[in-house]
């Protein structure tokens, strides 16, 4: 019998995608990924302790009857995930975190690991999406819940590791239905609520960044695009392109963030209509499936449950270019993720706008 | 799927004849063994019996075992009890790199509360050089404490050796004993030890019960307070049932040690010589001959002993990396280290133990599983993150 693996994270979506699989009468063995190292204080639980998220984690599998495991992977997270977040705040950028994560620990680590170590055939996570194997091809679909649907942050996965990938809660109605069957297996995760933070950090994410970037945190000038000064700003690490708070500025006006200029530590800011752009640059790029043509038709999705948009992408060997149709603001260091229909097609990072 | 269960120094299956002593006990005797009716009165027959039986055991007077609720409060007792005894006259404690948590931790702790603390090292087989704790006794010293044999890597400790030094400087000497009592000879009339931990669960008993052999006139206060029970040196009211089970694993471990640990040294050096031979580059932790007779422990160059451990528990085999951790927290032991192997090797730590119910089947049946699965876990760590 093929053995899956189900990312358990201590949450209610995870939880009951080990268990829709366990009732299947699948061979589920569910895993708990420490992504913080475990304290080595005096205080801290050194052994057969995990943390709360791990432990709710344990006592779902428990209630489920499946081998459960905690794994560490603290140093591939510090390295791929937390250090990258850093950086790209200091450099003026805007990342997610999350797409990180699938990219570089779940999808990459993890699903190495399971294959290649415990010689498992899938893995599965909790979450919000659904993926259709026809054949040989494997399709990575929008949430039959769209209201709910992650798939924004699992553009990154190619055919290797959709065709490994079983995603079940992304089948169901609706949050209310995943909650039923948590509550119909006894899981102790039924009423658990949905986590909404950037997982690594407890408070402000500013905080975060400041005590590990100090240097994003120096004073600088807030321009206009023709180098007039109007205000000063608390340090790049503070601000995000696009954004309308947060800038010293009291001209009346309402401005955004424009650009970052770190040499300079300048703030640029002007005027929606500056700001807005309809071209991108697109680097780290990928696709689900074969790349689609040099330059195909598509819905852009720019940020976590945007809104569509239409636009052409023009595929380039290091990168693609993203046209809109219409101008709109974009973080540079987000992810961009093309639709066609309910697939995903692929995506990549905002490189920076072209004006 | 059958299980082989090959961790029994993390812990043991209980014997069905002391479940059903337990079983016996939970059932007919109800009384507080303090009690002055009747069912007191059954109550502290029992104590009193098991009492005895461990005393014998090990060559001890019954007066001089108290009962705990395991190994570790059995260490705590020891360490916090001497050196309160001793306060004001002498503040160190003298223990070393290899020990259980239960005492490592236990000397931070009081290291905190001002006692002096100096840790030993061991050498590359893991055996704590008698010197070295010469070394390390000054005229402060109120005690040492170095374990009989090691749970991880099953070295054999010259607590003989040591307890000779201990006697002539006039320093008290604990061992924590849970792995050996039971698997080697002990014996507390020629042994120069004055405290001595015991546990139930390591000899197919319940979890829960131990015990502290206190030698006559050794100075040791108390640590916890309450009703006075145990000579008004461990309060609480007795675990009646468990203390029960642990006189009756004492007696059994006792009748069974000497045919049971040839039997099982056999299986030992089975495992040992097997996985040193299919295994490539595979070492083995601890003393070759100097060990525990159920303890097999290695180390694979380039696997993670986590890995390892979850890999064959999916293929039914019950084993451990290092001691008993399901934290998913890799550190790397502080045993191994000890031994002088670098973190990365040290990770590779596998302890595979065995006892009274492993059979030469499954020793075969774990030494075909094993070298596949170290061999696929060194190929997918190999493939670059």
């Amino acid at each position: 019998m093929s053995r899956v693996f189900v990312a358990m994270s201590g949450g209610v979506d995870s939880s009951v995608a080990a268990a829709l699989l366990a009732e299947r009468g699948e061979d589920v063995v569910g895993v708990w990924m420490r992504l913080v190292p475990a304290g080595h204080d005096a205080g801290a639980p050194r052994c057969c302790g995990t943390d709360e998220a791990g432990e709710d984690a344990r006592r779902a599998a428990g209630v489920l009857g499946i081998p459960f495991y905690a794994l560490d992977y603290a140093d591939v997270f510090g390295r791929s995930v937390v250090d990258r977040f850093v950086r790209s705040y200091a450099a003026g950028e805007t990342p997610n975190p999350c797409v990180a994560c699938n990219r570089h620990v779940k999808f990459e680590a993890l699903l190495r690991d399971v294959v290649a170590k415990f010689g498992a055939d899938r893995l599965a996570t909790g979450h919000y999406a659904r993926v259709a194997h026809d054949g040989a091809r494997h399709r990575l679909l929008r949430a039959a819940d769209a209201a709910k649907d992650q798939s924004y942050a699992l553009y990154m996965l190619g055919q290797r590791e959709l065709a490994r990938l079983a995603l079940p809660v992304g089948e169901l109605a609706d949050k209310a239905e995943t909650r039923r069957i948590a509550a119909r297996f006894g899981l102790p995760t039924a009423a658990k609520p949905d986590s909404m933070d950037v997982c690594f950090i407890g408070g402000d994410y500013r905080d975060f960044v400041r005590a590990r970037a100090p240097e994003a945190f120096r004073p600088g000038p807030v321009e206009r695009a023709d180098g007039t000064v109007v205000g000063a700003h608390a340090g790049i690490g503070t601000l995000t392109v696009g954004q309308r708070s947060g800038v010293g500025v009291a001209t009346g006006e309402r401005v955004y963030v424009l650009r970052l200029d770190l040499d300079r530590r300048a703030a640029v800011v002007g005027t929606r209509e500056e700001v807005a752009a309809t071209t991108y640059e697109v680097r780290d790029v990928s696709f689900t499936g074969s790349a689609p043509d040099e330059r195909f038709r598509t819905e852009a999705v720019l940020r976590y449950r945007g809104t569509p948009l239409g636009g052409w992408v023009d595929v380039r060997a290091d990168g693609a270019t993203l046209e809109l149709d219409a101008p709109a603001l974009v973080a540079p260091g987000q992810a961009v993720v093309w639709y066609d229909g309910d697939e995903v097609v692929g995506g990549g990072t905002i490189a920076r706008p072209r004006h | 799927m059958k299980r082989v269960y090959l961790d029994h120094a993390a812990t043991t299956p209980v014997d069905p004849e002391v479940a059903e002593a337990m079983a016996r006990v939970h059932r007919d005797v109800h009384g507080n063994a303090s009690s002055i009716h009747a069912e007191g009165r059954a109550a502290r027959a029992i104590v009193d019996e098991a009492r005895e039986r461990v005393a014998a055991v090990i060559g001890a007077e019954p007066s001089e075992i108290i009962f705990t609720g395991g190994g570790t409060e059995a260490d705590n007792l020891a360490l916090r009890g001497v050196l309160k005894a001793h306060r004001g006259e002498r503040d160190g404690l003298v223990t070393s790199a290899i020990e259980h948590h239960a005492v490592l931790d236990t000397a931070h702790d009081l290291e905190r509360e001002g006692v002096r603390v100096a840790v030993v090292g061991v050498d590359a087989t893991g055996r704590v050089d008698p010197r070295a704790v010469a070394g390390a006794i000054d005229g402060r010293t109120a005690l040492v404490s170095v374990m009989a044999a090691s749970n991880e890597i099953g070295a054999l400790q010259p607590i003989r050796e040591i307890g000779a030094i201990c006697r002539e400087r006039g320093v008290v000497f604990h061992s924590d004993a849970v792995q050996a009592v039971g698997a080697v000879p002990f014996d507390v009339r020629e042994l120069p030890v004055d405290l001595v931990s015991l546990n139930a669960h390591k000899l197919h008993g319940p979890k829960g019960v131990g015990a502290l052999y206190v030698r006559r006139g050794t100075r040791l206060a108390t640590v916890q307070t309450g009703g006075g029970q145990e000579k008004g040196r461990r309060a609480g009211t007795e675990n009646v049932a468990g203390i029960a089970a642990l006189g009756l694993v004492m007696r059994l471990a006792g009748e069974r040690r000497e045919r049971e640990s040839v039997r099982q040294a056999a299986l030992r050096d089975r495992i040992i010589d097997g996985v040193l031979a299919r295994v490539p580059d595979a070492s083995l932790t601890g003393h070759r001959t100097e060990r525990l007779p159920n303890n097999a422990s290695f180390v694979f160059r380039g696997a993670d002993g986590p890995s390892l451990v979850m890999a064959l528990d999916l293929e039914g085999f019950a084993v451990s990396s290092g001691s008993a951790c399901t934290s998913g927290d890799t550190a790397p032991s502080h045993v191994l280290l000890a031994l002088g192997l670098d973190a990365e090797t040290a990770k590779g730590s596998l302890r595979v133990t065995v006892g009274r119910a492993t059979t030469s089947g499954d020793v075969a049946a774990f030494l075909a599983a094993l070298p596949p699965i170290v061999a696929r876990i060194r190929g997918a760590a190999a493939v670059p993150a």
